[in-house]
């Protein structure tokens, strides 16, 4: 096996005329913490959007751990393993927060139980319930929100909502998670935190994550690597340093 | 020949009515489901005024007057509310104001079919009867080609016209461009109203008879019209109100006519499913 | 092993309760030969009623999917079921009234949830107001295509006076209801409350983000439909037990209404409130029968129109949203009983809410343009947030 957790090939999507992304080649050792960043609109979410499934590509591939995953299904993509994180939140805001990490744990082999078994209660409904909410509960201890799991989603603070959905995206135990923007209203101490948790699960889990944002603080503080993109297209990539001192990368973002 | 006149005349009747689906649906966001039971009161709103002028003239300007009241106070109480509330909540609300139009015109007269009154007949035109055309029918077709006509100009060259279109494309753009929203979609309900007492009225050319229930049938027709157009879509309602009216004519003519209504709805599933834009919609994605 | 926690959560023992209570009353009466036949009709009718109204809930509130061809599925179980049993009474003779009963209803429910099936399929790919028309269109297609059958009668109904399952002196066509409720209250509930369940809810509240937890949304979407149609199809057969001939002109879009009304009534989600709201309905509509005749009648509908109306006003415009958490039904209740029930952080993960309203019910895509679709941004810098997604 080689040590590549994704990479993608001459990836792109163009809606009507647009092009909005275009050969993307991007490619993430494993447990990596790699960034990509870019000036508003230029197409990160896009490439988020086509590694879930939630747009089919029109050019190029990309592989998740040496399988090819082009132009399956949201659903089938999370199960084999990435996960991802939504720029607006979008938590099960009617539901109390450890349902939200427990519909993350649906899909676990372990909690497997089919409707017939839940409809009449068999035993093994209660078995796995049981160790759904256990296992949801170990998760939010990692994210300081054990104390608030039975209030409903929609009442948590803007911060923990973020830290919830990660949580919850780890629960679908995904190889790449991927995060848009996990620091987009936050606080310098509450960055300061996410920064910590991300770091503990990377190493905790063994987990390649991936994720756009726009606090350079926070991506030179945790990032290895980086990719910049621009109008849809790799302007830089390499060692956070290095891309973050090119000359090119400090005019896109700042202009000429 | 004679079943398409036919249908091409009952097609501008659901035109009319399409066309204030697809207008409230493209400003206000909102099926209005009581639409057709607009027509309903507008008819009734001819016959009483007819009893009492046996004016035909005052009984349509009564209709479209009252009409025109009753879409407005209709958004004003039921729907306004609602804004920004979850569409389904509206909707629900929407069918609520159906049934209670419909439950109030059962109390006032009656359950049964009411017959128009006598005054209320075309004279006969020798060159179209001949041919073996229906006054109603030309007339509707004229006069529905007019109002639309009207319609189309009416938003395309008037300030309160490209309001409108600006709400439509970007509620959110428009009121910060200084548009009175509020005031749009009124507007938006007391066209859409007007033109179904004026399908009303040419409803009952057709068939002299009211009764409680007269608007659900063309009014889900209709909005069948507008969603085959591509609801939002002035143009498509027009398109597809006339093309309705044709199939459900020629069905009727067929061996099939039992399965009228059957045929109609499957056209409006399959449509959904395939084209769910219509023939003239655009394509909206959603934001991820 | 561990310890399996078998307790049933209060809450849900009370639904169990309530239909266990009305059978209860039912034979009562019947032993002490105080049950009229007209009383025991109205029994059934409660009973399937509740059924109809808990199939629906399913869908609306908690799949979170207004279907308005609820009547649609009953049409077909009454139809269907209805001819079965017709045939099955000639097959096995007129003393086999139970077994024959409960056949047709499988039959008359499996083919309703055929038709679930069916009315699924557009689910997956319409949302909100499209989807409510095309179950709506359904509707009236089951109608209009049943209504031109000769073998169902045509336009004369099907004839189901053979079926009569009451007699003057033992109606116990009841009995049956209530307890094809109890089941279909026991699957539904224990779904709902399991993982199953969650899932469904999560389509709910946010189907793309339950995509991106890899919820099988096209699974359980269907899922649901069949469930429902099932049981609405149960109903249909009851129904056929009861009234001849059965005639297409009952399940018009108005019969579908009426069920929705007793969901909104009762509170969209909640399984408690549309058992009760179920009950007073039809406990209503069988006083206001006896009453009023004619075109008095109507009045019935415009009753109807009013609590719908006023009903989703209430608990869903913006404007009222300080005045609905002072006097709601919910906030009384929690005053009555303060405490261990109102306080959020004290509930038990089981007693969390499933009786919201669900908030999502995303349109069509035509309404991405909305401006408060989804959720209200806790702080300003959010509503940048949404500008370069595409």
């Amino acid at each position: 096996m080689s040590d590549i957790m994704l990479k993608t090939e001459n990836l792109g999507i163009t809606f009507g005329g647009l092009k909005a992304a275009q050969d993307v080649n991007i490619e993430i050792k494993k447990k990596q913490l790699y960034g990509l960043i870019g000036p508003n609109g230029a197409g990160k979410t896009t490439i988020f959007n086509l590694l879930t499934g939630v747009y089919k590509p029109t050019a190029g591939k990309f592989y998740l751990d040496g399988e090819e995953l082009t132009g399956k299904n949201q659903e089938a993509i999370n199960r084999k393993g990435i996960a991802r994180t939504f720029q607006n939140i979008r938590l099960f805001n009617n539901m109390t927060v450890v349902r939200n990490v427990m519909v993350g744990l649906h899909n676990n082999p372990e909690f497997k139980c089919n409707p017939f078994v839940s409809a009449f209660r068999l035993p093994r409904h209660f078995k796995v319930e049981k160790a759904m909410r256990e296992r949801a509960k170990e998760l939010l201890r990692i994210f300081g929100l054990e104390d608030e799991r039975n209030s409903l989603a929609c009442n948590l603070p803007y911060g923990k909502q973020r830290k919830l959905e990660i949580a919850r995206a780890l629960a679908t135990n995904p190889k790449l998670l991927l995060l848009d923007e996990p620091a987009a209203g936050m606080n310098p101490q509450e960055t300061e935190e996410l920064m910590d948790t991300i770091r503990f699960i990377n190493k905790e889990f063994d987990l390649t994550i991936l994720l756009i944002e726009h606090d350079m603080k926070l991506v030179g503080g945790i990032c290895e690597e980086l990719t910049v993109l621009n109008f849809g297209k790799v302007l830089a990539e390499g060692e956070t340093k290095e891309v973050l001192n090119n000359p090119e990368v400090i005019k896109a973002y700042i202009g000429d | 020949m004679i079943t398409l006149i036919d249908g091409l005349s009952l097609g501008s009747i659901y035109a009319l009515i399409a066309l204030g689906y697809t207008m409230v649906y493209g400003i206000a966001k909102m099926l209005n489901f009581a639409h057709g039971d607009i027509i309903m009161v507008g008819a009734y709103a001819i016959m009483v005024t007819l009893a009492a002028t046996v004016s035909p003239i005052a009984a349509i300007v009564a209709a479209i007057v009252i009409c025109t009241i009753l879409g407005i106070l209709v958004e004003k109480l039921a729907y306004k509310p609602l804004r920004g509330a979850s569409p389904l909540a509206v909707l629900i609300t929407a069918i609520g104001v159906s049934y209670f139009l419909q439950g109030l015109a059962q109390l006032v007269f009656g359950s049964q079919p009411k017959p128009v009154g006598s005054a209320w007949k075309l004279p006969a035109i020798e060159a179209i009867n001949s041919l073996g055309i229906t006054t109603a029918a030309a007339v509707t077709l004229v006069c529905g080609i007019i109002i639309m006509i009207a319609l189309t100009l009416f938003i395309n060259c008037t300030r309160t016209g490209s309001a409108m279109l600006a709400v439509s494309e970007d509620r959110g753009a428009a009121i910060l461009m200084g548009v009175n929203v509020n005031k749009i979609i009124s507007i938006t309900f007391a066209i859409g109203s007007a033109l179904a007492a004026f399908a009303g009225m040419f409803y009952l050319f057709q068939i002299p008879n009211t009764e409680p229930t007269l608007g659900a049938m063309p009014g889900i027709t209709a909005f069948t019209a507008a969603v085959i157009g591509g609801i939002g879509s002035i143009p498509g309602a027009m398109v597809g109100g006339v093309l309705l009216g044709v199939i459900e004519k020629f069905c009727l003519a067929s061996p099939l006519a039992p399965y009228t209504v059957a045929i109609k709805f499957s056209l409006l599933i399959l449509i959904l499913l395939v084209k769910p834009t219509g023939l003239l919609g655009k394509v909206v994605r959603e934001k991820v | 092993m561990g310890k399996i926690n078998i307790k049933i959560k209060p809450k849900h023992l009370v639904n169990y309760s309530i239909v266990l209570v009305m059978l209860l009353i039912g034979v009562v009466m019947l032993e002490t030969g105080n049950l009229r036949p007209s009383i025991a009709q109205l029994f059934t009718q409660i009973g399937y009623s509740i059924i109809l109204a808990v199939s629906l809930n399913f869908v609306v509130g908690f799949l979170g999917e207004l279907s308005l061809g609820h009547a649609g599925f009953m049409c077909v179980g009454a139809y269907i079921g209805g001819l079965s049993a017709v045939m099955l009474k000639q097959a096995l003779g007129a003393s086999a009234k139970l077994p024959v009963l409960v056949i047709a209803m499988l039959i008359g429910g499996l083919s309703a949830a055929v038709f679930g099936f069916v009315i699924g399929l557009p689910s997956l790919r319409l949302k909100g107001d499209y989807l409510a028309i095309v179950t709506l269109a359904f509707g009236e297609i089951v109608r209009n295509v049943f209504m031109n059958q000769k073998i169902f009668g045509g336009a004369r109904g099907l004839t189901t006076g053979s079926l009569t399952y009451d007699t003057r002196r033992a109606p116990t066509l009841f009995i049956v209801t209530f307890i094809v409720a109890l089941v279909m209250l026991i699957i539904i509930q224990n779904i709902v409350r399991s993982k199953h369940g969650r899932a469904i809810t999560a389509i709910r509240d946010n189907e793309i983000a339950a995509k991106a937890m890899g919820i099988n949304v096209t699974f359980y979407k269907l899922f649901v439909f069949i469930v429902a149609a099932f049981f609405a199809g149960c109903a249909g057969v009851i129904y056929a037990h009861t009234t001849t001939p059965v005639l297409y002109t009952f399940f018009s879009y108005n019969y579908s209404i009426e069920i929705l009304v007793m969901v909104v009534l009762g509170g969209m989600g909640s399984i408690t409130g549309s058992i009760f709201s179920a009950m007073f309905i039809t406990i209503v509509n069988f006083m206001l029968q006896s009453q009023l005749s004619g075109d008095l009648a109507s009045l019935r509908n415009l009753i109807y129109a009013v609590i719908l109306i006023v009903v989703v006003v209430f608990s869903n415009a913006p404007a009222l949203k300080s005045f609905r958490e002072k006097y709601s039904l919910g906030a009384l209740f929690a005053k009555l009983f303060r405490g261990k029930l109102s306080d959020p952080a004290k509930r038990k993960d089981d007693e969390a809410k499933w009786d919201r309203v669900p908030t999502k019910i995303k349109m069509d895509a035509l309404l991405s343009t909305d401006l408060n679709v989804d959720y209200t941004p806790a702080r300003p810098e959010d509503l940048n947030g949404g500008k370069e997604g595409k």
